[in-house]
């Protein structure tokens, strides 16, 4: 078994190891100046939680290991992505580079992991070798649920019928559809049933895509099947954009839970209809990252946590952050949140490992801002504290709350927030 | 002097230039050093923006503290500032404009 004071070296950036003396145990040492790596930690995704881990874990304490595993080439952003659907951003736009995390010391290992060894606690991969840790992050996002939805339950269904809820190649090919869509088509969006990545992302997505047919594809409709009672986020918001703006383009159904779906006639199937469309979207219901499976104890889905630390409540050591996650009350799964998530996290993962207490009182915070048009905005807010009766992050009464109408400064910022947290998690 | 200890000697001389509310310096200021990262989703880390959005590093504090009152009171209008203010307790807004004064303009 590997522990922390038998190892005598960091390596640093480049892979160069420096001897520092072994025997060094963690809290054994006055200063905080001089000591050995107070541990090695690997994070798991570099999404906009892990990603946002691993550079706040170097930031913090330039001391520890810190090895980033991510299977993409690129950060490809979610926020901003359904005005690529839209035709008002491109991918570029979109895509980042991961090069920034080097400046802190972050090793990035382009690979995927495929197990979690919590007794030897170790991770493996599909092409390196094995990564120990002292302490783990795991944020892989999201997995979909294509067993509840049988006809798309195979790889050359789930290539026709796309979901673009993770961004990258479904993005760009959906955007190529709904250009191909003839003036006249009608896109379905198939909703699951909460909880969800990004709330109000669906309703955003059919906002701005019925703001593209008014311009290009005036015949066109946008039919939301929505596996809620009702829309999830920012209702009335949506709802009077919707009014004003496409009336007549977009149609809104709830109670519409996807049970099947008939690939070669596209139809969707629900309890009491069928629908046909010429272009469905169906985002498909979802769990944890696959990887997140030894801790996904909240309905066999997602990922318990300590909301002080955001360490699992199924195994020591491991620490869950982003749309992995069993949410707090009132808690969305959003990129700003995982981003949140990270830095409480990190700070708890340094704490445990240089041997100082946990933050007693965490306190974080959300803005989701949706386009209803090319520039027009509107904006969900919350705050959330830690609660000590209840034990968990709890939003603050009275704080948050909503846009009044949308308009296009919270356009601008909406677009300014993308580069910040963009900026904040990878450079 | 090794590498790692010289670097580690650097990092330490330049926490000790920081102002006093610095919470390099004190690590029982870690609390309000991970409430002002929430800021930085839209401000930056450490405060530093990115074009569109305002800088909060290294303005001075009371400034900062009169404006996030202003905001939390609905004396100064807002997007969303006066709907975060209102989360924070007048002394945690405090301790988060102590805070970004403290942090080195770029
Ligand atoms: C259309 C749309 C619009 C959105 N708009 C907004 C918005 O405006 N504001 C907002 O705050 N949020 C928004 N979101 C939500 C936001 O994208 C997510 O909440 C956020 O990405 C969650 O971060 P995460 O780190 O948990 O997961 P991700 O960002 O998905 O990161 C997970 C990473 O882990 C990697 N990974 C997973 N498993 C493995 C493995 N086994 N090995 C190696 N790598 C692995 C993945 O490749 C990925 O890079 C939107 C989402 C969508 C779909």
């Amino acid at each position: 078994m590997s522990t922390i004071d038998r190892r005598g070296f960091i390596r640093s950036a480049g892979g160069l190891a420096l001897a520092l003396g072994a025997g060094v145990g963690v809290g054994a040492c006055a200063t905080p100046v001089g000591r050995a790596a107070p541990g090695r930690v690997v994070v798991i995704g570099g999404g906009f939680g892990g990603a946002t881990a691993a550079k706040y874990l170097k930031k913090w304490e330039p001391r520890l290991e810190v090895t980033l595993v991510e299977r993409n080439q690129n950060f490809v952003s979610c926020p901003i992505s359904n005005l690529v659907l839209a035709g008002v951003k491109r991918i570029e736009d979109i895509t980042l580079a991961y090069d920034g995390l080097a400046r802190y010391g972050v090793r990035l290992v382009r690979d995927e992991a495929v197990a979690i060894d919590v007794d030897k606690r170790e991770v493996r991969l599909a092409k390196g070798d094995p990564l120990p840790w002292d302490r783990l992050v795991v944020a892989p996002g999201i997995d979909f649920l294509y067993e509840q939805i049988p006809g798309l339950n195979n790889a050359d269904a789930r290539q026709q019928v796309l979901h673009a809820w993770k961004a990258g190649a479904q993005t760009v090919a959906l955007r190529k559809r709904l250009e191909e869509l003839p003036d006249g088509g009608v896109f379905a969006i198939s909703i699951p049933k909460a909880p969800y990545r990004c709330p109000p992302g669906p309703y955003e997505r059919a906002s701005v895509v019925a703001h593209y047919f008014k311009q290009h594809k005036p015949r066109s409709k946008v039919l939301i099947l929505d596996g809620n009672p009702e829309i999830t986020s920012k209702k009335a918001l949506f709802l009077q954009a919707w009014e004003e703006r496409y009336k007549g383009i977009i149609e809104y159904r709830p109670d519409s839970v996807l049970q099947d779906f008939d690939v070669r006639a596209n139809v969707g199937k629900f309890e009491f209809e069928s629908v046909r469309a010429e272009l469905f979207n169906v985002i498909p219901p979802q769990r944890s990252g696959l990887i997140a499976s030894p801790f996904a104890n909240v309905g066999g889905r997602w990922a318990g946590v300590d909301f002080r630390s955001f360490e699992s409540t199924a195994v020591p050591g491991v620490h869950l952050i982003g749309d992995a996650i069993a949410t707090a009350p009132g808690m969305p799964k959003s990129g700003f949140m995982a981003n949140n998530h990270a830095k409480v996290a990190a700070d708890a993962v340094i704490a445990s490992l240089t041997g100082l207490e946990p933050n007693p009182t965490p306190i974080i915070a959300n803005t989701c801002y949706s386009f209803v048009s090319d520039r027009d905005v509107v904006h969900v807010a919350s705050i959330h504290k830690f609660d000590t009766q209840e034990n968990t992050l709890l939003p603050v009464k009275g704080a948050g709350g909503l846009s009044a109408v949308a308009n296009d400064l919270e356009g601008k910022y909406a677009l300014a927030w993308a580069r910040n947290i963009w900026a904040d998690a990878l450079t | 002097m090794p590498i790692a200890t010289r670097a580690l000697a650097a990092l330490a001389a330049a926490a000790a230039l920081a102002l006093p509310f610095s919470v390099q310096a004190a690590p029982d200021d870690r609390p309000v050093r991970v409430w002002a990262a929430a800021c930085a989703a839209c401000h930056g880390t450490d405060g530093h923006a990115q074009a569109g959005m305002t800088s909060l590093a290294g303005r001075n504090a009371d400034e900062l503290y009169t404006l996030l009152i202003e905001f939390k009171r609905d004396v100064r209008p807002a997007t969303v500032m006066h709907q975060h203010a209102k989360g924070y307790t007048d002394e945690e807004l405090q301790r988060l404009a102590q805070w970004f004064a403290a942090q080195a303009k770029r």
